[in-house]
This record gives structure tokens, sequence and C-alpha cells, in this order.
């Protein structure tokens, strides 16, 4: 009992800890170092939370999708081309944004949660993703091909035009909001559920469980959130392309997975910090990023299985345990 | 009352007959048993009643209803829990974890998904754990338990299902002989608390006749014989294929 609460506080002050080190990292970004290391931060969060939303399913529900883009692209898509069509308002389209990509997950995890096998799953959701690549690309008269959408207007109380410090906070609470709702579900009934389809598919079937659906849910959920990173992308470049539903986007974020360790919650998030970063460093360098980025890859699967994020974690353990004794 | 009926089942893979037109009964409240060599068809005619596999020809009742070739998770939420050869967990769950997730699917609560865990089934998964003697290692990966361990695990999903009748594919496979007469008793005094039907396969012929009613002896898809203990014990083509063998093999 004293030990459990004795915890709760610690996680009560590490909770603090962390709030003001993001309220406060802005300000020294800006005032310290330059914007561009303010616009890097929000980049950060932007791709954690995007890495986050895949992880549902891949860490979670052991789907490897390959094609994760689509959402994180049609959210973005979807909010720009309602902004610069259309008079919907910034904060109707924010929200329709997510919904429309959580449809297309409806439609893509219809067909692929029923498909068993890794690589099949993955051929699945990459085929429908580069077809929503093509769509993008090749129908001018809606979404501009490869001219992207440049311009995308945002109302000056979280413009990046002056300073990158309304948007980042702006930015920051959305993704805390999503963040702490996708805690809830992986701590969810559902959230045991997932897990435990993932191990073992077949002993799920023989206790009685339906195993697409929690699949399909789990898929349209991780969707939908993916689009609301799409949509906070879209706002923070201003304007967006055809890439961003491209397949390497989908292999970007399940590196980012992969490196900080899918099988801890906020493991991916630590996997984009490390690739922001080193992409935003080494592109400075040498225009051979995809090489250091592949070459980095390798080793850590090689040696580090669970991530940077499962490494630090045994070490944590190890040490607290050195500590007990 | 017949909780389990099983009429003219056949199934072949390729050329291969596994099973060739069984007919089977397992009485309500009854424990029984089927033995037979390696490769009889046993575990097959399990994959056939429990929908794993789709049946060639034949019927299937459960409580009198035709479940034949229903999907696995429809028969196992009718009430037939099954435990497989090759222990089947969940490995990276806790052993808490693995039954509570049990409850969960078997009850419809699997689709909350923003209730707190911690609020679902925790007293029943600690009373089941406590009646297959795994409460003190509730907290452990079922990864790295025992074998002994990992097949009474098994045997509490399957109990946490809420089943009428348990298909149990070589309980005690793997188990010391202590920890054989300890899984049995357990099975034995479980099916008379809760009055469940149990259907098992056996390679440990002191095992079977130590617990079944009736019993059915399989060789190459087909019943060789059935009947009680002791007529089987009696029974000649028995005990040319079966106990000929294991009294070479012990000697």
């Amino acid at each position: 009992m004293q030990a459990e609460r004795k915890n709760s506080a610690a996680k009560w002050l590490y909770g603090a800890i962390t709030a003001l080190v993001l309220i406060i990292l802005p300000f020294v970004l800006e005032k310290g170092f330059s914007e561009y290391y303010l616009y890097l931060a929000t980049k950060i969060m932007v791709w954690a939370l995007f890495a986050m939303s895949f992880n549902l399913a891949l860490g979670y529900g052991g789907m490897m999708s390959f094609g994760h883009a689509a959402f994180f692209g049609i959210g973005a898509y979807t909010c720009s081309l309602l902004l610069v069509k259309t008079s919907c308002p910034l904060p109707l389209a924010f929200v329709i944004a997510p919904f429309v990509a959580a449809g297309a997950g409806v439609i893509i995890g219809f067909f692929s949660v029923r498909i068993k096998g890794v690589f099949y799953f993955a051929t699945i959701t990459l085929s429908f993703a580069q077809l929503a690549y093509i769509l993008a690309f090749k129908w001018r008269s809606f979404t501009f091909g490869d001219d992207g959408i440049q311009g995308i207007p945002i109302p000056a109380l979280i413009s990046t035009d002056e300073t990158y410090i309304n948007y980042y906070f702006f930015a920051l609470i959305i993704i805390v909001i999503c963040i702490y709702v996708l805690w809830k579900i992986v701590k969810s009934p559902f959230g045991l559920m997932l897990r435990s389809l993932r191990e073992n598919p077949e002993r799920a079937t023989f206790v009685g469980m339906k195993v697409e659906n929690y699949r399909l849910i789990a898929f349209v959920i991780s969707a939908f959130f993916s689009g609301i990173a799409g949509v906070l992308y879209a706002f923070l470049e201003t304007a967006i392309s055809p890439d961003i539903l491209f397949w390497s986007m989908s292999g970007e974020v399940i590196l980012m997975g992969l490196l900080g360790g899918m099988h801890i919650f906020l493991g991916p998030a630590l996997g984009a910090t490390i690739m922001v970063l080193l992409n935003s460093f080494i592109t400075s360098y040498t225009e051979y990023w995809g090489m250091v980025l592949g070459i980095a890859l390798i080793l850590i699967v090689l040696f580090f299985p669970k991530g940077v994020g499962g490494l630090m974690l045994e070490q944590y353990q190890k040490w607290m345990k050195r500590k007990g004794v | 009352m017949a909780i389990l009926e099983i009429k003219g089942l056949r199934k072949s893979f390729g050329g291969v007959m596994a099973v060739a037109g069984m007919d089977l009964k397992v009485e309500d409240g009854h424990i029984d048993s089927i033995i037979g060599p390696n490769g009889a068809g046993k575990s097959t005619l399990f994959n056939l009643i429990s929908g794993y596999y789709p049946c060639d020809e034949g019927r299937v009742f459960f409580k009198g209803q035709d479940i034949t070739d229903l999907p696995p998770q429809k028969i196992a939420k009718m009430g037939i829990g099954r435990s497989f050869q090759v222990t089947n967990i969940f490995p990276k769950l806790t052993v808490f974890e693995n039954i509570q997730a049990t409850f969960l699917y078997t009850r419809g609560k699997g689709l909350k998904l923003f209730s707190d865990l911690k609020k679902f089934f925790t007293q029943e998964a600690e009373e089941i754990l406590s009646n297959v003697g795994l409460i003190d290692q509730a907290g452990e990966l079922a990864g790295i338990l025992a074998a002994g361990d990992r097949k009474r695990l098994e045997l509490g999903i399957v109990l946490a299902t809420g089943p009428d009748l348990l298909l149990l594919d070589e309980p005690t496979c793997g188990m010391s002989p202590k920890e054989t007469a300890n899984t049995i008793d357990l099975i034995k005094e479980i099916a008379e608390k809760e009055s469940l039907s149990v259907l098992f396969t056996e390679h440990k012929m002191d095992v079977v006749f130590g617990i079944a009613f009736h019993i059915t002896v399989m060789n190459f898809g087909s019943i060789i014989a059935a009947g009680k203990p002791d007529d089987i014990r009696a029974n000649e083509k028995v005990q040319q294929i079966y106990f000929g063998e294991n009294r070479c093999s012990s000697k």
C-alpha cells in the first residue's frame, strides 16, 4: 500500500517535470537557439503522434501495416482541400479530416485484417496506400497533382509566419490529449484483447474471440489518430505534396516504431525523436541520409531488437535491482 | 442425456484417412477418454469437434444442437472449451492476464475501449488461479512457466471460458508422475465441483484407467473398442495394438 502510494507520488512528480519541460522548452529553444529548433521540436511531436498511432496497429495489434502514410496523407489532404477549396471553417475541417482517415481505415482494414501472415498484410496495405498516392498525384483537378497544396490558410492565432510558439502549444495540447486517449485504450480491456491476439490468435479464437473484429477496430483507431497527425503536419508545413502519401513515409513510421521499441508505449515517440533529429543533423552534412539511416537500423535490429526504448528500460530495471539489493 | 454426440464423422487429408467414420457419445457429467497410438486421429477428432477443421462427412451434436462446421469461436461460446496437445497460452502476457483476457472475451467485455482494466474480473481470475494452483505466479510472464504449470494455466484458460464440456488434448503431456497425479485429481475435482463433462485424450494408461468412465480406443482413424475401463483392459484387440507396444517398451 505504502509502496503503491510512493509509486503514484513518483508518477505525479515525473509527470509534473515532463509538463514543465514541455512548457519551458519552446521559450528556451527560441531565445537560446533559433526558430528552426522550435520548428524541429514541433515536428518531432507531430511525428511522435503519428508513430504512436501507428504502433497501436503494429506493437499492440501485431499488424505490420506498410500503408499508414495513406491515413496520415488523407488526414492532411482532407483538411487542406476543405480549407483551400471550400469555405469550411478550420475547426470543422480539423474534425472532419481524421474521420475521413478513419473511413479509409475501415475500407483498407476490411480487406486486410482477415489476411494471415505479416508479409501479405504488409503487401495489401502498401498497395492501398500507393493507390491513394497515385490518386493524389494524378488527379490534378481535385488534388492539384504533384504541385501539391501551397499556402494552406491558417488563422493568425496559430500562424507560424512570425513564430512557432503559438503553433507549438496548439499542437502540444492536441497531441497530449491524443496520447492520453491512446494510453486509456492500451490500458483498457480492449488493449489486453489486442495484446493477447497479437500473442496467439489461435488461442484467442478458441476462447471465443472474433479476431478480425478486434483487429479492424484497432486499425481504424490507428488510422483516425494518424489522420490527426497528418492535419497537424499540414498546418506546420503550410504546404503538402503527394510525397506524404508515398510508401517511404509508411516505411519511416515503421522504422520509428522499431527504433524506439514497439512494445513500449512511448517507444515510437522516442524513435520519432531520434529519427527527426538525425535526419535534420545528417542532412546538413551529407545528402546520404538514407544510407546513414539504413546502417543505423541494421545495427539496431541486429543488436537491440527491442529498440532503443527497450534497451533503456532494461538498463533502468537492472539499475533498480542493483539499487534494491 | 448425451452432451456430445458424433455421428459418422469423416475427415481425410490428401489420401490419408485421419478420421474414418466415427460415432461417439459423451454422457452429461461423465469423464470419458480417447486413447490410441500416435497418429490414430485423436487430435484430428478434437479439431473437428471444436471447428478447427471442416468435416468431410458426418455430424456433431452438442447438447442436442447440430454444431457441425460452425466457426471455432462460436463453438467455444456455446460451451466447449478445449486445450491443446502443444500447450497453447499467451506467452507474453502475465499468468493473471491470460485468465483475465479469457474472461473478457467470453463475457463480451473486450470492446470496452476506455474503461480501467483493473475493474474487470479480477476476483474471478484470482479464484481460477487458486483453483489450478497458480495464484503465487499470477504476476509472472506465462512464457517462463515450467511445462507442467503451463498446462495448468491452459486448463485455467479453458475453465475461464465457462464451458460445459472440456476437450483436453493430453492434459498431462510433459508432466512428471507426481504432477500427473495432481493434475488428474484437479481435473476430477473441478469437473465434479462445476458439474462439467470431460473428454480427454491420453498416452499414459494409468491416467486413463484412474478417472475415465468410458474409454474409446482409436487406431488409424477408426474405433477399435469402446467400453468401461475393465472391458478395455480385457479386450484382446486393444492389448495387441496398444498394450502390446507398451509392455514391450516398458521391459
